[in-house]
């Protein structure tokens, strides 16, 4: 298959990861900073005998991606922060239902309808399930336009490996900047077996999808079940990038847009002789506590937001009182700078 | 001896949990009929409401899935823009379609989905208590309405079939009754029409809205039920083809 190289908007990347991934259903609602991606989806899904729709609703868009899930669809949907509060309840159930399906959230400010700055503010509700019961998705944290095309595909190759929703979180930086990305042309080919998927039942036993389990004892039964899966997860799927972790005193901890400029700032401080590192989470949940574990000398953390504190209680979880962890963010619009960041790690060596 | 009398291939020879009297078991038998008659059992695809139906796949022998309240339009969309050759159809309730579901009701219909759709009318949330529903008529009293719906602080019964026959992408749309083994019959008639529909391909939207009993929650027998659907509900609500 061809490589093109080209610019596009992180949005764009996302949509170009998901035809590639060979997503052949997207339903989506207009919000920004993620009109890019649903306006992608207009286009090159139907070109790429994929169904698109555009919903009445991001309830309607979440609820067609459980059916679409459903009858063993490659499903998509995408919003922005206040749209995805809305999918919540579609997101429980079809993790109640055990469907796979790619969910993207290019977060702006909240809480309420905010504003359309980016942040980084939904940490919390991506990484805790998000809905009701206890369920987690898989929450990937792309920095840039390739990896947003990259972490797609694989987003969509986990969803269907463990039956479970996959959400993609970026902000509305890496939703609108443009970056130069390497992608494989055209539809990619699937092969994923779905036995479960509602298909009409000739030649077999009719499948029902759901997650009502009314019978005593069944509830909890599925739920550990659930448990179970999530557990191989934390395991198998913890991703991450180190930066002189070998050396480092003081290591920031910042994901997504936020690790880029956290990196700007380790440049400049690394020129002047600071030994410092980073460890930026790309797989948020799992939260990569394997990263924080290697690092068996005593060092100090910064964890960096464009948040209020949100990813700083996985980073304590993962030091679990070993370290001293300090904390940096802005949310609503102001994003901490490479200043703000240098003078922070000033008073902390 | 020739058979001229069976249990339809499509419907599970297992008891059901509705209260005696209930419309539902008359009505998951009439689409099982239909499924059966139109040859379609092994590639229909049926969405369950969340309501008192919620389980109809316990009783129905073809796929289905459940949707979250209000949404098996959506979902149903979904399926069958994804497999347009498979029959896909929603089996919904008052509360369901025309209260928390009225969005992706209205849109579904305005988008000239080729679904099929059975809306079970009994003017009252049954699952959850008795509680008063869009189509509750005034007057009538509910465990939220105890001295009857009062069109000023409730408005009046909300006639979606009505509504939504206004809609270019609605192909038809009928409204029928369980009252009696002749309206059954007209019942079943209307159903198998709206698989039909789809079954030919018909682009557009087919719904039967069914008047349906509720004794335990009308506080009526099961014949006072069935009487006071002939008496009073059909007059809310009248019978017949509306598109």
């Amino acid at each position: 298959m061809k490589i093109k190289r080209v610019l596009i908007s992180g949005n764009e990347a996302i949509a170009e990861g998901a035809i590639q991934a060979g997503c052949n259903f997207y339903a989506g609602y207009p919000i920004t900073p993620q009109n890019e991606l649903i306006a992608y989806m207009s286009r090159y899904m139907p070109s790429s005998g994929g169904v698109f729709i555009q919903a009445e609703s991001e309830l309607a868009a979440i609820n067609m991606v459980y059916g679409a899930a459903a009858c063993g669809c490659r499903a998509m949907t995408s919003s922005s922060s206040p749209g995805v509060s809305l999918k919540q309840e579609g997101i429980s159930y079809m993790s109640g239902a055990r469907l796979p399906a790619v969910v993207v959230n290019i977060m702006r400010g909240g809480p309420g309808l905010g504003n359309i700055a980016p942040a980084q503010s939904d940490y919390f509700q991506a990484t805790r399930g998000g809905g009701h019961g206890d369920y987690r998705v898989i929450v990937l944290a792309p920095a840039g336009a390739q990896e947003a095309y990259d972490l797609t595909k694989t987003g969509f190759r986990l969803a269907d490996k463990y039956r479970i929703v996959v959400m993609i979180l970026g902000d509305g930086v890496l939703g609108q900047m443009m970056e130069p990305v390497k992608f494989l042309a055209g539809k990619g080919k699937v092969s994923v077996k779905k036995p479960w998927a509602l298909t009409g039942c000739k030649g077999r036993k009719p499948n029902i999808v759901k997650s009502f389990f009314l019978r005593e004892g069944d509830l909890e039964k599925f739920n550990l079940k659930l448990q179970k899966d999530y557990e191989a997860i934390r395991r198998e799927e913890q991703r991450y990038e180190g930066l002189f972790l070998d050396d480092a005193r003081v290591i920031l901890v910042a994901y997504g847009t936020m690790s880029r400029i956290a990196k700007s700032a380790l440049t400049r401080l690394r020129s002047s002789g600071k030994k410092i590192g980073l460890i930026r989470p790309v797989s948020l949940w799992p939260f990569p506590d394997k990263a924080f574990k290697k690092i068996g000398r005593k060092v100090k953390y910064l964890t960096v937001e464009m948040s209020y504190g949100q990813m700083l209680e996985d980073v304590k979880l993962a030091v679990n009182g070993s370290a001293q962890v300090e904390f940096l963010g802005r949310a609503g619009g102001g994003i901490p700078g490479e200043d703000e960041i240098i003078d922070k790690i000033g008073r902390l060596i | 001896m020739k058979k001229v009398f069976g249990r339809p291939e499509a419907l599970y020879d297992t008891p059901t949990h509705y209260c005696p009297g209930c419309g539902h078991g008359i009505a998951h038998r009439l689409v099982a009929e239909a499924v059966d008659e139109l040859g379609i059992r092994e590639r229909t695809i049926g969405i369950a409401p969340v309501g008192c139906a919620v389980v109809a796949y316990d009783y129905w022998n073809f796929d289905c899935s459940e949707a979250a309240h209000g949404r098996a339009l959506a979902v149903a969309t979904a399926i069958k823009r994804a497999r347009p050759r498979n029959i896909v159809f929603t089996y919904q309730g008052d509360g369901d379609l025309a209260a928390i579901g009225t969005n992706e009701t209205i849109h579904a219909a305005n988008r000239g989905e080729n679904l099929t759709v059975v809306f079970i009318n009994n003017a009252v949330y049954g699952m959850t208590g008795g509680q008063m529903a869009p189509t509750t008529l005034l007057g009538q009293k509910t465990s939220t309405t105890v001295d009857g719906r009062k069109r000023e602080w409730h408005g009046s019964p909300l006639k979606v079939s009505e509504m939504l026959a206004l809609l270019p992408g609605v192909r038809y749309i009928e409204r029928v009754s369980l009252h009696s083994p002749q309206e059954v019959l007209k019942a079943k008639r209307a159903i198998r029409q709206a698989f039909k529909n789809q079954v030919e391909n018909d682009s557009g939207f087919s719904m039967v809205e069914v008047l349906s009993p509720c004794p335990t929650y009308w506080g009526l027998s099961p014949k006072g039920a069935m009487d006071w659907v002939k008496d009073v509900m059909q007059k809310e609500f009248p019978l017949g083809r509306i598109k």
